[in-house]
């Protein structure tokens, strides 16, 4: 089969895992970042232990995303983050002060801790909005307009409410005791807010791009494609049921469903993910680029491929060992 | 004065890199100096090196996340601000970023967590193994990013077809001409950096009467890791300079000031240059030492700026920087060997650890000052030959540049603040709890 054509969808793929296992992975550690303040001051540090030792990991998914972007698809990363240059800005600026924030808060002197704190979930809560707004702005294919904007803005506010429940969802499964109890309160009120910006950005989104519009209502593709909705109202239904019997059972004592949450929360990304793949695929600059347009050399993509066939294993490996090593409750965390 | 979007997108670019590479420059060397700590603990059951090592990676927490988020911001600016570098050379930049990321980037962050807060879940060994791999991947990010700005400079192993890089040869690419001296410098840089952070801040709890084991022991360490690679560094940098002679004349004699082809060129300690008039006001020099240097014949002939004429980069700047790199370097070595002839005679003097002190940061200035010799020095190519800065640099407007310039800037005095203050106030908060036995020192710290 002929490179140029093979060559780029395994790049996309690869690209579309790597920015999945970022919005899993930092989408929970921002989420309980977006959480932070509603906990008290000994409870911040608990919440914070739960996510300590992952985060550089966890972002390090964004740079071999944007990575893979610029090195396989650099006309497309040209225009993308030209486009979203601001929110991107915005973005990089969160981040920043976010992961400072980890460190800064238990190093520096205590009368600055509050700032610190403060600095910690701002830059969270900032991060996950600026990349629902750059999520936004990629679906309408940067159309111009209040109604675009408007659109970008729900989206952003739509994938801060998922990240806090993938917070809530993390700390439901890595905590215990009285922190659990109100993680699982985090959790309700989290999950209405995903709910309703899930619906509203897929009612919104056909309306928002015709061309993607074109792709869903067409039989038999919509037939085909009727699991990825209802599985995700599936899940949220099950959430919605489970978490008030879980909450009992947590005050009783007995927690033995606390990964229900946070498993059905990925599996809602997952669904949900995939149903934007499928809305934008082959277009990598939607209505303006394909994948194949915008792709480097074949030359230059085969050298990256080995190296990824060998390492991403190796990688995948060694996370998996990393999460075993923290396996279990967050205690306070200690160098020592 | 009026700024244009190419003017505002180098600046942006050389803030964010400027201050993205003081972090690394840290974590490179603070790995293998923890691995020493671990490895003399390991070997000598000295608690005092383990007490040292707990200090120190709190140090290298800090340094390695100021690092990792304005990496970050380094991804996203390749192509925001030179949309041209990667259509013009992406086939060669493209993978060498790849594998950085693949290669490096995992292995440090991953294992990091470990190293960090992993101590009592994994055994001493993987522990120890942790600390490896972190100091590992730390240094092979460096051989990666070495690997494309040394292209930059020189490139090879390419063959341009309408107007893109294709490889003809990875060696050739990765280890082209000024490669290997460039990462042998950086990661002498590296060290020395560290050597004198080590040294420095443990002078400072010297000097506030802070002197238990674990203290002497950084304190030592730093002392005798600087004396060592200092002599190092100046011999490496002798040697760089003469593969820049060799491959990028222009860069060398902005660096020391060379307007007309000479034999017997003077060392310039100090000089205006002057681009209107193409020469030095104000000069002053020791004769034929320049061309001694760098040709090693007293009367070798340095090529003038005279010849690269609308191709060589702006003189001043290069010159200049050149000459603080030195002369943070001739410091070093003074205040290396004389704190190392103190420490085998005993205490070391008041005055020196306040010397070593005010030191602590002072591989910094020298590195940016080394960096701006060979960027700057550059111009006005973005890759030697291939490609001109002005042609890779994006379209999006001033104005956005500008402002999000203003937020990165203040961004960054804010960080840097607080990270040098920080740093002290550790020094500082280690110093009080030295009656405690050292498991309730760790217990209360928390990350």
């Amino acid at each position: 089969m002929n490179a140029e054509l093979w060559l780029p969808v395994v790049f996309a793929g690869l690209m579309a895992i790597s920015l999945l296992a970022y919005v899993i992975l930092d989408g929970y550690d921002l989420g309980v970042g977006i959480l932070l303040p509603l906990g008290s001051e000994a409870e911040r540090d608990t919440m914070i232990a739960s996510i300590g030792p992952f985060w550089d990991a966890n972002e390090t998914w964004l740079v071999l995303g944007v990575g893979l972007l610029l090195v396989a698809f650099p006309l497309a990363h040209g225009i993308i983050l030209g486009e979203l240059y601001l929110p991107v800005a915005l973005m990089l600026l969160g981040l920043i002060l976010r992961g400072v924030a980890f460190d800064f808060r238990v190093k520096a002197r205590d009368p600055h801790r509050p700032w610190w704190n403060a600095a910690f979930a701002a830059g969270s809560l900032l991060a996950a909005l600026s990349q629902g707004v750059m999520l936004g702005r990629y679906l309408t294919g940067f159309a111009p307009g209040a109604a675009a904007w408007g659109f970008a803005l729900l989206a952003g506010a739509g994938l801060a409410a998922a990240y806090a429940l993938l917070g809530a969802g993390w700390l439901i499964m890595k905590t215990r005791g009285a922190l659990q109890a109100r993680a699982i309160g985090w959790a309700r009120r989290a999950l209405y807010g995903t709910g309703l910006a899930v619906l509203a950005v897929s009612i919104a989104t056909p309306l928002a791009s015709a061309h993607i519009a074109a792709k869903w209502f067409v039989l038999p593709d919509f037939l085909l494609l009727l699991p990825l909705p209802l599985g995700s109202l599936a899940l949220f239904a099950l959430l919605a049921l489970s978490l008030p019997r879980l909450a009992r059972r947590q005050a009783a004592g007995n927690d033995s469903l606390c990964w229900l949450p946070f498993a059905a929360t990925v599996g809602i990304v997952l669904l949900s993910f995939w149903g934007l793949a499928y809305s934008v695929f082959p277009d990598i600059v939607i209505g303006r680029l394909t994948i194949w347009q915008a792709a480097s050399s074949p030359e230059a993509l085969r050298v990256i491929l080995w190296g990824a066939a060998v390492v991403l294993p190796t990688i995948v490996g060694y996370t998996v060992y990393a999460y075993r090593v923290f396996w279990g409750k967050a205690e306070g965390l200690s160098y020592s | 004065m009026e700024f244009d979007p190419v003017t505002l997108a180098r600046i942006q670019f050389g803030a964010n890199i400027s201050f993205h590479i003081l972090f690394p420059t840290i974590s490179i060397a603070m790995g293998w100096v923890l691995l020493f700590f671990k490895w003399r603990f390991n070997a000598t059951r000295d608690e005092a090196w383990m007490e040292a090592y707990g200090f120190w990676v709190k140090v290298f927490a800090l340094t390695f996340a100021v690092g990792v988020v304005s990496g970050i911001t380094m991804s996203f600016q390749f192509g925001t601000n030179w949309p041209g570098y990667m259509r013009t050379v992406g086939n060669i930049a493209g993978p060498l970023l790849a594998y950085e990321v693949l290669t490096a980037f995992f292995l440090e962050a991953t294992f990091l967590g470990i190293m960090l807060f992993g101590r009592s879940r994994v055994s001493n060994r993987v522990h120890t193994l942790a600390t490896f791999l972190v100091a590992f991947g730390t240094t092979v990010s460096a051989f990666w990013i070495i690997a494309l700005n040394s292209w930059m400079q020189t490139p090879t192993g390419f063959s341009m077809v309408n107007g893109q890089a294709h490889v003809t040869n990875w060696l050739e690419v990765i280890f082209n001409p000024s490669m290997p001296y460039r990462l042998t410098h950086m990661l002498l840089a590296s060290g020395l950096t560290v050597a004198f952070l080590v040294a420095g801040l443990s002078a400072y709890r010297w000097g506030r009467g802070d002197r238990v084991r674990a203290v002497r022991h950084s304190l030592t360490t730093g002392v005798y890791l600087a004396a060592l690679l200092i002599p190092l560094q100046i011999l490496a940098g002798d040697a760089h300079g003469l593969n820049t002679f060799h491959h990028q004349p222009a860069k060398l004699a902005a660096m020391e000031g060379v307007w007309h082809t000479e034999r017997g060129a003077p060392l310039l300690l100090f000089a205006l240059p002057d681009e209107a008039s193409q020469s030095n006001r104000y000069q002053i020099g020791i004769p034929k030492l320049a061309s001694l240097i760098i040709t090693h014949q007293q009367d070798g002939e340095i090529r003038g700026l005279g010849e690269f004429a609308g191709k060589h980069p702006p003189v001043g700047k290069v010159f200049w920087s050149f000459r603080v790199m030195v002369a943070v370097g001739v410091l070093m070595l003074a205040t290396a060997w004389l704190a190392v002839w103190q420490l085998r005679r005993g205490e070391p003097a008041g005055w020196t650890t306040r010397l070593l002190t005010a030191m602590t940061f002072s591989g910094w200035l020298a590195t940016l000052a080394g960096w701006y010799v060979t960027e700057i020095g550059r111009q006005p190519w973005l890759v030697t030959g291939v490609l001109s800065t002005a042609d890779a640099a994006s379209t999006v407007p001033g104005g956005m540049i500008l402002s999000t310039l203003l937020m990165y800037l203040a961004l960054y005095l804010v960080l840097l603040t607080s990270y040098v203050s920080v740093v002290f106030y550790l020094a500082r908060k280690a110093g009080k709890h030295d009656d405690l036995p050292l498991s309730a020192n760790l217990a209360g710290e928390q990350a």
